[in-house]
């Protein structure tokens, strides 16, 4: 699978930013008004919160990440995103884990919806994994016949600012599945952070609104030996990649095998705690949660995060259609990986490799469906 | 009105039969009639019969005590009662009452069974029809037995 | 699927807040089954058609997706036949006339009954599975003209567990429409059928050639109806399912009702039968 490439259609608005003025890129970002959020270390991980400066990015840190297993490790430069990706997704932005929809009063049952409060944000180090995630959350919150009013709001609202992937790790599969590590569209700027010689940034615009901020940067034009060594680091990326997970014919392989032993075996290890839900940049099931004040003149209606391996996501009246972890972990691969196109078009799956690195379990999807698919061979030889 | 003969011939239960097998069977056969409410066979009696229906309705009771009488099945036009007659004990499992007016053929058990053993190709013949009819009487017990329409979930 | 920050419109009245409705009248069918007839307060839905639902609103409660029960001619009145099955349901069947209750839709697709046109109409029913059918069966015969013969054939537990029976009293009593009840255990007093509503499939008066079959019930009496239907020859195309699972949102933004590849609240719950047979044949799935 050819590796998304930088630098594409957009080479006539590629700049350079030197590193030491990454500061005037987030600071010309909050004087628009925009709320910064972006990677920093805490808590032991790389994760999504507010910046006030480019001092709270996690420059020289990198991640190494394993099946269950992730660790923060010094880099030997100081690179500001030299990492994979962490717990986080942006999906914590535009998906918030509880959203109230709306209050009621009993008399007249008058619904008052609540008015989505989000001051503009600008994500700073989106992966091109992850820009590839919020247009599949894009398909199923605004394409559909019904669309989802809050993410809608706080969508309209964002300003991308995404980071090409130069350390990718070793659990990660963007390329097989053509969402990076290179980034074509989706963002209103584009970086790649480029060492060779001087520390800087590539920097690309994809938008109008991303023009603008570029043109108040203290940006040079890109040059030939800029735009190659940008290309460079997106090619040693996806080449790190090789090999890691045959996309081919994924939809048709697990949906031939719904009923493989195999299901038996994982769901043996599978915890069902739900943590790759949580983890996962597409996973977008919720649950309406109805509740009512005490003396029961007033409901409410909450939007909350939720997870088909919930053991009462499948309850229906007195029974429950997917008893069994064997069931609910079938559910949740062969929708991420097969029937998700059935139902949406693209694929749920971004190769990001989180539910890898933070599955209890250490189950390995990609492992999985080598296996199911090798056992498909074995059966149809 | 149709001959018994044409009766026997045209049903998909004697499908397939020779004209020489049919003759047999209809020397064995006759048409009766039930009024409405009477008893075709009491529950515990020799199976010596069984019937084809031609019109109306016919129930399969079983006395529950405490619940009274209960009908587990009905069975209709085009419709054979009884299998009881082809298989030890020869007793019927069931009451069997007309639930409007009924017309049916009734066929002569231990003759067909004396029948059958002078001439082992019919009744193997017959026991398939059987076994199908039993196969189907099993099917839709069993579905009856899932209680579909309680209170669980499908 | 363009530009970050551009614009995206933001829906109108959100899919998930409901209308107020008002019960106008409540009818109870048998032990357990009611029927609200519903009349909004204010805004009204759009209409709803055969085969649709909507999600029902009990005040603090929750909500529960019903289908629509009605008969499509009378307009903005809203029906709904329900079973005390849950907390919400027990709550929307304790609801008196002048109660408030909330609606959000209607949702999903409807009965394709234009298919049957000049064609035999075959509907099968198990239990509750009468009430998503009725609308259907109204419409048919308001137009009786357009199908060749009409046959229902409806199973239920028991006679007392039978819905809508002035109903099917009236369809039976017509010329025009073949009825046949059965139920699965009677006592002395019930002089009808008694067996497995597919029983009655063999025999009933249609043309498997030149049909249409509607079939809901549940799931497990849907496929053996289902291969009794195409044992006797009608094609799969011509035999439409209504299907179920849990709902929360109803419009195709929470992921719970999905079976396989399809969403039930978006793209049911009316299926065509070989489309949904393979999804059916795997356990738990």
């Amino acid at each position: 699978m050819q590796p998304v490439r930088a630098g594409s259609s957009v080479d006539a608005m590629a700049e350079v930013l030197a590193a030491a003025d990454l500061g005037v890129l987030l600071g010309a970002l909050g004087a628009r008004g925009y709320r910064v959020v972006g990677p920093r270390v805490a808590a032991g991980v790389i994760q999504y919160a507010e910046l006030d400066d480019a001092g709270d990015l996690p420059r020289g840190w990198t991640d190494e990440q394993a099946p269950g297993s992730y660790r923060l490790a010094r880099r030997d430069d100081d690179a500001y995103f030299g990492y994979a990706v962490g717990p986080h997704s942006w999906k914590r932005e535009l998906l918030p884990p509880r959203v109230r929809l709306w209050q009621a009063s009993r008399d007249g049952l008058a619904v008052e919806e609540e008015e989505t409060d989000y001051q503009p944000t600008a994500f700073v180090g989106v992966r091109p994994c992850e820009l590839a995630a919020i247009a599949i959350q894009d398909r199923v919150f605004l394409d559909g016949r019904f669309a989802d009013r809050d993410y809608a709001a706080r969508r309209a609202d964002v300003f991308l600012v995404a980071v090409e992937c130069g350390s990718p790790s070793s659990l990660c599969f963007c390329s097989s599945l053509g969402t990076g590590p290179g980034a074509t569209d989706g963002f209103d700027l584009a970086l790649t952070e480029l060492h060779a010689g001087e520390h800087r940034f590539l920097v690309r615009s994809g938008s109008s609104a991303g023009n603008a901020v570029l043109a108040d940067l203290p940006t040079r034009p890109a040059a030939r030996a800029d735009l190659e060594t940008a290309e460079q680091v997106v090619e040693d990326a996806a080449r790190a990649q090789a090999g890691r997970f045959a996309a081919e014919d994924v939809h048709d392989l697990l949906l031939r095998n719904l009923e493989s032993p195999h299901w038996d075996a994982v769901a043996e290890r599978c915890l069902s705690c739900g943590n790759c839900t949580l983890v996962c940049p597409t996973c977008f099931c919720t649950h309406v949660e109805d509740t009512s004040s005490l003396d029961g003149e007033t409901a409410a209606r909450d939007r909350v995060w939720d997870t088909c391996f919930s053991l009462r996501y499948a309850e229906m009246h007195g029974g429950n259609t997917r008893p069994t972890t064997r069931a609910r972990y079938r559910q949740w691969l062969t929708h991420k990986l097969a029937t998700w196109e059935d139902q949406f078009g693209t694929s749920g799956c971004v190769g990001c490799g989180r539910c890898i690195a933070w599955c209890p379990a250490a189950i390995d999807i990609r492992a999985e469906v080598a296996a199911i698919r090798q056992e498909d061979a074995h059966a149809h030889a | 009105m149709r001959t018994l003969d044409a009766v026997i011939t045209d049903s998909p239960v004697f499908e397939g039969l020779t004209q020489e097998q049919l003759e047999l069977i209809g020397g064995c056969a006759s048409n009766v009639g039930f009024e409405a409410g009477e008893r075709l066979f009491r529950e515990g009696d020799r199976a010596d019969a069984f019937f084809l229906v031609r019109h109306g309705l016919v129930s399969l009771e079983a006395y529950v005590p405490n619940r009274g009488p209960i009908t587990v099945e009905t069975i209709g036009p085009g419709e054979i009662v009884g299998w009881s007659w082809l298989v030890p004990p020869y007793m019927w499992h069931f009451t069997g009452r007309a639930v409007d007016d009924v017309r049916a053929v009734q066929f002569d058990g231990a003759c067909l069974r004396r029948k059958c053993d002078d001439d082992p190709v019919l009744g193997y013949e017959l026991l398939t029809r059987f076994a199908l009819v039993l196969v189907d009487r099993l099917q839709a017990t069993r579905l009856q037995l899932m209680d579909v329409y309680g209170d669980n979930v499908g | 699927m363009a530009t970050t920050s551009a614009e995206r419109s933001v829906a109108a009245r959100g899919a998930m807040a409901p209308l107020p409705y008002v019960v106008a009248r409540k009818r109870r069918e048998t032990r357990d089954v009611w029927t609200l007839e519903l009349e909004p307060v204010d805004e009204a839905i759009e209409q709803i058609r055969p085969g649709q639902f909507t999600m029902l609103y009990r005040f603090g409660v929750g909500e529960a997706p019903i289908s629509s029960s009605g008969d499509p001619e009378l307009g903005f009145r809203l029906v709904h036949t329900m079973r005390e099955a849950g907390q919400v349901t027990r709550g929307l069947c304790a609801a008196k006339p002048g109660d408030l209750v909330g609606v959000r839709g209607p949702f999903g697709n409807a009965w394709p009954v234009d298919t049957a046109r000049g064609k035999d109409v075959v509907f099968v029913a198990g239990g509750i599975g009468l009430p998503p059918l009725r609308g259907a069966v109204y419409d048919v015969l308001a137009h009786r003209n357009g199908f060749g013969r009409v046959v229902l054939l409806y199973g239920g537990r028991s006679p007392g567990e039978l819905v809508f029976r002035s109903d099917v009293e009236r369809w039976r009593s017509r010329l025009d429409v073949d009825v046949e009840v059965t139920v699965d255990t009677a006592g002395h007093d019930w002089r009808g059928n008694v067996g497995v509503v597919t029983k009655l499939i063999p025999r009933a008066p249609f043309d498997p050639a030149n049909a249409v079959a509607f079939v809901v019930g549940p799931e497990i009496m849907m496929r053996f109806a289902a291969a009794a239907l195409i044992e006797r020859g009608l094609p799969q195309e011509s035999l439409w399912i209504s299907m179920e699972r849990t709902m929360r949102c109803g419009v195709g933004l929470c992921g719970h009702c999905q079976l396989g590849p399809t969403l039930i609240c978006r793209d049911g719950p009316v299926y065509r039968w070989d489309e949904m047979r393979p999804w059916l044949e795997v356990a738990a799935l």
